[in-house]
């Protein structure tokens, strides 16, 4: 697999990185869902936001991929002020639609221009690397939740996009499709991808992430390197957080 | 000729004690007759009946489908309502329909110079105007819920409008088939539209469902009957095809 095109990089206005969010809040009715985060995302990084339930990582992911709209607050990205289309999102659950698992790739890639050959042979080279080339013709949704969620990481990754965003996409998988799971985002960053993931599991961030976001009750309480975080986080919430997690 | 007998279209004699009033068991097996041998005159009528009922369906087709999903899709001010009157519109009895169309193509009405008014064109119209708020709806309905369902992917990989319909309705291609299916069997099955805009003339606007009426306020049976039996297998095929789409399309896609 090659590493990012000056075509993806053409698809994005300017570079859209760093993502730097400030005061970023969001409000639903009378709930806020989030409620001031600031917080950098680098180029590069492997990034995990973990917390509690309805701490408001999955939102907070939605608005840095320009999926929610923020009530308050500013975002930029790299030099703009909208997200670019050089990024992709995988979902907790995998949203596939009612083709092969081929044409799955094809569609992502026919909405970014790429068509006939090159789409042809860059399907086949995510699909390999996924370890799903033989399943290439296969309907994808009478696949495996872990097959499932293989090809929504392939649909993305064919795509070699600047940051990927991944929403606790191992949290419904066993032990066996989370590893090969972890195995693929290990390789999609390797390859010049930029990682921002929520999970529940403090193992899995222990494993893959290089920085962590805590955040609790809509608010990013800090952001630290990973080994900094698992060995003595800095805000009081993220510390009783872990004691929570460990009794 | 004896009294008691009755040359068919298709050149066969039937006769009975009864003639020129079959019983009711006579006028079955006179039914079946008409059918099996392929008379020509039930030919003509059911050929016609599928040929309106067809180009009436695919015209709903082409504006119902788009038009559904685009309501699916579509936030804006009064959706509730237009949803609600798109609903209700699947319920327009057809004589209304066919008051109406037949209104617009009347020599008095906008329509009047196409000059169609008791044409097989008319009955394709009216067909279309009343099965097409039909095709819209359950379209809608379809739509909406796999929109419900693709909406964040769709959108992260910043699929435009027109792309996005085009997607949800391949993504349902096989509930909108049946849907569909039911607006083809509910053209083929409504009678008030076509006699009025139609007209009922022999050999130029009748149709099953018009023949059926006229033959049975005359008493004459066996073609109604006839006419009939066909139709109902058409309804019953209509639907097992439907279903079975269905559950071909669940078992191979999920």
């Amino acid at each position: 697999m090659s590493t990012r095109t000056d075509r993806h990089r053409s698809n994005a206005v300017g570079a859209g990185l760093p993502i730097v969010a400030t005061a970023v809040q969001v409000w639903r009715g009378e709930t806020g869902v989030l409620r001031g985060v600031d917080l950098a995302i680098r180029r590069g990084s492997r990034m995990f936001v973990i917390g509690p339930n309805g701490a408001g990582k999955s939102t907070l992911l939605r608005v840095l991929h320009g999926l929610v709209e923020p009530t308050q607050g500013t975002l930029r990205w790299g030099d703009a002020t909208r997200a670019p289309r050089s990024q992709a999102m995988v979902f907790q659950r995998p949203v596939l639609l009612r083709r092969s698992a081929a044409a799955n790739v094809r569609y992502a890639l026919a909405c970014f221009g790429i068509r006939g050959a090159d789409a042809a042979v860059r399907t086949a080279e995510v699909l390999h690397a996924v370890g799903l080339a033989h399943l290439a013709r296969r309907s994808a949704r009478v696949l495996s939740g872990g097959e499932q969620q293989r090809l929504a990481l392939a649909r993305a990754w064919a795509l070699e996009p600047e940051v990927l965003f991944l929403d606790e996409p191992t949290a419904s998988l066993d032990p066996g499709a989370t590893r090969d799971v972890e195995a693929i985002v290990r390789d999609i960053h390797a390859r010049g991808t930029t990682i921002v993931m929520t999970t529940h599991n403090l193992a899995q961030a222990r494993r893959l992430a290089d920085e962590v976001v805590y955040m609790q009750a809509g608010v990013a309480t800090e952001q630290t390197p990973a080994e900094v975080f698992f060995t003595k986080p800095r805000s009081p919430e993220g510390a009783a957080f872990l004691e929570s997690e460990r009794t | 000729m004896r009294k008691n007998c009755i040359e068919l279209h298709s050149g066969a004699t039937f006769c009975s004690r009864t003639l020129p009033l079959p019983t009711l068991s006579e006028s079955l097996a006179l039914a079946v007759r008409l059918v099996t041998d392929l008379d020509p005159k039930v030919l003509a009528i059911v050929l016609l009946s599928l040929r309106v009922s067809l180009l009436s369906t695919i015209a709903s087709a082409l504006l119902g489908l788009p038009l559904g999903a685009l309501i699916a899709i579509a936030r804006f001010r009064g959706r509730g309502g237009v949803v609600a009157v798109l609903n209700a519109l699947m319920g327009l009895p057809p004589v209304v329909v066919g008051l109406l169309v037949y209104l617009m193509l009347s020599r008095a009405g906008p329509l009047g110079g196409w000059g169609v008014l008791f044409t097989p064109t008319a009955m394709v119209v009216a067909q279309t105007v009343l099965i097409t708020p039909l095709v819209a709806a359950l379209s809608r309905q379809i739509v909406e819920d796999a929109w419900n369902e693709l909406q964040e992917q769709l959108n992260s990989l910043r699929a435009g409008l027109g792309r996005r319909i085009a997607t949800l309705l391949w993504d349902t291609r096989y509930a909108l088939a049946t849907v569909v299916l039911a607006g083809f069997g509910r053209a083929a099955s409504e009678v008030g539209a076509v006699i009025i805009v139609g007209g009922n003339i022999d050999g130029v606007t009748r149709v099953m469902t018009t023949a059926i009426a006229l033959e049975t306020s005359k008493g004459d049976l066996p073609l109604a009957l006839a006419l009939g039996f066909v139709l109902i297998t058409l309804v019953l095929a209509i639907n097992l095809a439907a279903q079975s789409l269905r559950e071909w399309a669940r078992m191979r896609f999920g």
